[in-house]
């Protein structure tokens, strides 16, 4: 896997308690079920169940279930004592540019950034079902229209040369590093 | 070679597994479109993929506007019992404007033809007519306007059942994941699974794939079947039986096909030449990143061909299976 925070961070964020990251997250994911109301449609009978979305390089798993126009999510430290039916993992810069569209799942997966586990069903009926959302940073953020086309492009360049510097998988499309 | 009028470039036909797939594809610079129904009437029955009848509706809509046309595949085989699901694809394809309906099961091209007279009809890859005789059938009972042709052919090939085939049009796959089977006869997915791409529309279905890590690789297995362990670090395919990896006189080898994709830009000329009519982009399956890439590439090459010029897409490689690429049949370089 390509991608990794600097370990620094990591040990940083790991003495940080999960509450207000718990709170933030269930924010951001209240205004894309809002934007995506039949976001759970598309993932069929894999509504309910329970994602774990692992950032391997921070020490936090998110863990999503999405169903009919609602999400749920907790943030735990690691997996040991969770409950879920499927796990995706990847450094948070991929993470991130799955759900936005920089990467194609499947390159990811065949250059072995990407490693999905469990219910291979579930996995890609949420891979496609993001794909399909077309999120970008200011959905989720729940951002004032005028201003999506500007942030998201700052937000793109600010993730691209992050990307950049942690040696991240080259993205493709509309968000290659050339355009 | 003479540049063209671009009236004679052959039309750049991409995949839309999605709504947002297939404005993307739009976007990009596609001639037409293919996409199907999210049921099992299309080869690409994966979960969280396809078009429910108010997502057909406004996605052809979308295409119409900007000029480009959209293909609806409804190429399956029907089953038994429940053919009316395939029929109401039709229906619900022409009902939503679909500039040609892409179809495999013989039955199921007579239904449209008798039903609608004056609809476009193109023959899928799953019905695998790989012959002038069998174009020919399709071609003068049904009135079928083009033949999808199956990717076991080479170039050669290819222009004899052309030249044979018109008025009838060809069209072939320039890009994407291989299926070295002649489509429509492949019985793997079905022997290990119990579900079949020519009747459910899934190859190697996800419900019955399994990815496990043992030290460090990745093991892929399909319906109880281990068909694939790669090492840490090496590039990963799909999890078919067609590209596993088995063990034969103690030397683990990629016994029927290598986890390659297709990649046959640098024939483009040539099969413009041979008066193949359109070109065909594989991956429905695939994101709105992969789709944009290939399709811009793949434009810009098909453009390039009315000038005689040449394109690097050396960009594509990162998006292949196995992170490799082949021309395939097309020119049938291997033992």
């Amino acid at each position: 896997m390509r991608g990794y925070l600097p370990p620094y961070l990591a040990k940083a964020a790991s003495v940080l308690p999960l509450l207000p990251l718990e709170l933030v997250a269930r924010r951001l994911l209240a205004n894309a079920m809002a934007v995506r109301p039949t976001f759970a449609l598309r993932l069929g009978e894999h509504a309910g169940r329970t994602f774990a979305i692992d950032p391997v390089d921070c020490p936090f798993v998110f863990l999503i279930t999405p169903e009919e126009s609602r999400a749920s999510i907790r943030v735990v430290r690691d997996l040991s004592a969770a409950a879920y039916d499927a796990r995706i993992a990847a450094p948070l810069v991929v993470l991130l540019g799955m759900i936005d569209g920089t990467y194609d799942g499947d390159a990811l997966f065949f250059s072995r950034d990407l490693v999905i586990e469990g219910d291979t069903g579930a996995v890609l009926a949420l891979r496609n079902a993001i794909e399909n959302a077309e999120l970008d940073p200011s959905l989720v953020l729940g951002l004032p229209k005028n201003i999506h086309g500007p942030f998201n492009r700052a937000t793109d360049m600010a993730l691209n040369r992050l990307r950049r510097t942690l040696d991240a998988p080259e993205p493709s499309g509309p968000k290659a590093y050339s355009s | 070679m003479m540049a063209r009028s671009p009236s004679s470039i052959p039309e750049l036909v991409c995949p839309a597994g999605t709504p947002a797939g297939l404005r993307t594809a739009v976007d990009a610079g596609a001639h037409s479109v293919y996409c199907g129904f999210r049921d099992e009437t299309n080869a690409r029955n994966f979960p969280g993929l396809n078009f429910d009848r108010a997502e057909m509706r406004e996605g052809i809509a979308y295409a119409h506007e900007r000029g480009v046309k959209v293909l609806v595949a409804v190429n399956t085989f029907m089953r038994a019992g429940a053919v009316d699901l395939w029929k109401r694809g039709v229906d619900d394809a022409v009902a939503a404007g679909a500039d040609a309906l892409i179809l495999a099961d013989v039955a199921l091209v007579a239904y449209a033809r008798e039903t609608y007279p004056k609809q476009r009809l193109h023959l899928s890859v799953q019905a695998a007519a790989a012959t002038p005789e069998a174009i020919a059938f399709y071609r003068d009972r049904f009135g079928i306007a083009r033949v999808v042709l199956p990717r076991v052919l080479t170039v050669e090939e290819i222009a004899r059942l052309t030249a044979t085939a018109a008025p009838c049009e060809t069209e072939v796959f320039v890009f994407g994941g291989l299926c070295v089977m002649a489509e429509g006869r492949c019985m793997l997915s079905s022997y290990a699974t119990g579900k079949s791409p020519n009747m459910t529309g899934v190859c190697s279905p996800p419900s019955h794939v399994e990815y496990r890590e043992e030290n460090g690789a990745l093991v892929a297995s399909v319906g109880g079947f281990t068909v694939e362990r790669f090492a840490r670090g090496e590039p990963a395919g799909y999890p078919t039986l067609c590209k596993g990896r088995f063990q034969v006189n103690a030397a683990a080898l990629h016994l029927f096909e290598d986890p390659v994709s297709l990649n046959a830009v640098e024939l483009l000329p040539r099969l413009a030449d041979i008066g193949v009519a359109a070109f065909k982009i594989e991956g429905r399956q695939r994101g709105r990143a992969y789709v944009s890439t290939v399709v811009r590439a793949f434009r810009r090459a098909v453009d390039a061909i009315a000038t005689s010029g040449r394109i690097d897409v050396t960009e594509l490689r990162a998006l292949t299976e196995g992170q490799a690429e082949t021309t395939g049949s097309y020119k049938k370089a291997w033992r």
